[in-house]
């Protein structure tokens, strides 16, 4: 419990604004003259995408944030107790895995969201109901997730993860990024699954529809000091908060001290939501390197989930079988 | 008789400079300067994809039906004149044996079927682009293939914390040259779709170098002392994705793989 105290007295290192926090900061410039937003970040946090029901205001004391950040990270290290059914899986403080030992990007804000400003999504129109229901049907059919690889989440099945977006958010562990600056690029690789990000800077335009990604395609610009990324051609397969192939991202980031990048985004998504809607968070800086998060190569869990499933299954039939010769 | 002689010595001299001078010229080719970066090295940022059959077999190999009966004339293997200086792998008899069974297997034992990470220098010809993107301190080498990452580190070098499939890379500018050195490989990734492999002991120093706008030179000294009686050498033209629009797409195959890897253990309707 020592070392989840340890970071928390940091009181200095919330920010209320973190645009408020260094006016005069000169970002450094690349050798080929772009904002310099290169190095190792982390977007690790314990604020909510959405604002808690019993919070109604936009911004936490020091004190209340302290409190609240030290209830998310005792129960973060409670759910993998030795003992417990999810520490079948492992033990996220003993391998330095859970956000109380990672570099945290702390804010004061009481939810990611900052439009709506009651920090919640906005309603979700008609279409985006019928989605969801047929999303739902779906995942019933395809059964219990010992029942083939695909009834998995994506993040069991080693597909994707949380972390390169778009938008980029905290991945639950290893949340980060790695940023290089190539002449017309910016690249941002995502330790989990090794999701590189290549943005292009040139203005050219998106490709056909028919190219849908995971990861949708980007297309980035310099706004002044702000890294603009626009991003369509989603497959809709990877839903954020049940956005659909009709997502747009719009990203920014502005790096606003040495070791700070704010990142706001908005999303669009007509098919789901009534309204455009934005968040912010940071990006800390981090110490590197990254590591290779080979996932699908070791993924052993989903083999043998299922190897198990079927072997109790064989077992079952064989009592039954035995049972009814009786 | 003197003049004679010296005039016969200074032509023999002559003709010896004029000699060494060719020699010379010739041994500076290609005598290509890469335009640089604003920091002042060659500049190798690009979308760059190698042209041949290596995908299938590093080493000299006719052309073959495909190991997929289905896919007929369409997956069959094209032939290749290799990309091995000196032709053929110096394989130690054991490591022959090995690689000869991972041939007969292929299809259940080549990691790319499983969508695996390729290693290196595998990466570096599989039939996907792959792009550079270079900074001072960081060369990244992004390959289409499965999302492959390779962080060459230019400055910040250190030995390989652990053991990879993509290992360790630092990297450092000789002259035209980026040179990448790399360790700390698993046993776990192939050379080519004929099985040639390799152990942990990999140990594989690149050179990359422009020989013209939209081409470079690649070769790779391989060195594993378990699997080989000496280091060898492949060399292979690289080609620079020339379309306007060229960009790396994803080829997330795990979902491809799926059904291949875990369907014997779906639930079967019945049960």
């Amino acid at each position: 419990m020592a070392r989840l105290l340890g970071p928390l007295v940091i009181v200095a290192s919330f920010s209320l604004s973190v645009a408020a926090q260094a006016p005069s900061y000169k970002v450094p410039r690349t050798p080929d003259g772009q904002p310099d937003l290169q190095g190792f970040w982390s977007n690790a946090t314990y604020t909510p995408l959405e604002r808690p029901d019993k919070v109604t205001k936009e911004f936490y004391t020091p004190e209340e944030a302290i409190a609240v950040e030290k209830a998310a990270a005792a129960r973060e290290g409670e759910q993998t107790e030795p003992g417990t059914v999810a520490d079948v899986h492992y033990d996220f403080t003993q391998f330095g895995l859970d956000r109380s030992q990672a570099t945290l990007a702390r804010s004061l804000r009481t939810s990611l969201i900052v439009d709506p400003k009651n920090g919640k999504l906005p309603p979700i129109t008609e279409e985006g109901k019928k989605i969801l229901a047929a999303r739902a049907e779906e995942t019933k059919r395809l059964g219990g997730r010992w029942d083939s690889a695909q009834a998995n989440q994506l993040d069991d099945r080693c597909i994707i993860m949380a972390g390169p977006g778009p938008p980029m958010m905290d991945a639950a562990y290893n949340s980060n990024y790695h940023i290089v600056q190539g002449t017309g690029y910016v690249m941002i690789l995502t330790e989990m699954i090794h999701d590189a990000r290549i943005i292009p800077l040139d203005g050219r335009p998106a490709p056909a529809q028919d190219v849908r990604q995971w990861m949708g395609v980007s297309r980035g610009r310099w706004d002044g000091e702000t890294l603009v990324i626009e991003t369509a051609n989603f497959n809709g397969k990877n839903p954020f908060r049940g956005s659909t192939e009709n997502l747009k991202v719009v990203e920014r980031l502005r790096r606003v001290s040495d070791d700070t990048i704010e990142y706001k985004f908005t999303i669009e998504d007509k098919s789901m939501w009534e309204r455009p809607w934005s968040a912010e968070s940071v990006m800390r800086k981090t110490s590197g390197p990254l590591f290779e998060h080979a996932c699908h190569e070791g993924n052993y869990g989903l083999y043998n989930t299922l190897l198990g499933a079927r072997l109790e299954e064989k077992k079952a039939a064989e009592a039954a079988a035995k049972k009814g010769s009786k | 008789m003197r003049t004679r002689m010296f005039v016969r010595v200074a032509a023999a001299t002559i003709t010896a400079c004029v000699a060494v001078a060719v020699a010379l010229l010739h041994a500076q080719a290609p005598a290509y300067r890469a335009p640089r970066t604003p920091d002042g090295k060659p500049n190798l940022n690009g979308i760059w994809q190698a042209i041949n059959s290596a995908q299938w077999n590093i080493e000299a190999h006719s052309a073959a039906p495909s190991p997929v009966l289905e896919l007929g004339a369409a997956g069959a293997i094209p032939g290749g004149l290799g990309v091995v200086e000196g032709g053929v792998l110096p394989y130690r008899p054991e490591a022959l044996a090995k690689r000869n069974e991972n041939r007969a297997n292929r299809l259940k034992l080549d990691p790319e079927v499983k969508c695996y990470l390729p290693g290196v220098p595998r990466a570096l010809y599989m039939p996907f682009p792959f792009q550079i993107i270079q900074s001072p301190q960081h060369v990244m080498m992004i390959h289409e293939y499965a999302g492959a990452v390779r962080t060459i580190y230019m400055t910040d070098q250190t030995e390989a914390p652990a053991d990879s499939w993509m290992g360790w890379s630092n990297g450092k500018w000789d002259g035209e040259a980026l040179v990448v050195d790399t360790k700390g490989f698993n046993d776990l990734s192939w050379f080519d779709r004929s099985g040639n492999f390799h152990s942990d002991a990999l140990h594989v120093v690149e050179r990359f170098t422009a020989r013209s706008p939209d081409t470079l030179n690649y070769e790779a000294t391989i060195e594993d002392p378990k699997v080989f009686t000496k280091p060898w050498k492949m060399s292979m033209p690289l080609y620079r994705r020339v379309e306007p629009n060229a960009q790396i797409l994803e080829f997330r195959c795990v979902e491809f793989v799926e059904d291949l890897l875990y369907g014997s253990l779906k639930k079967q309707p019945s049960q």
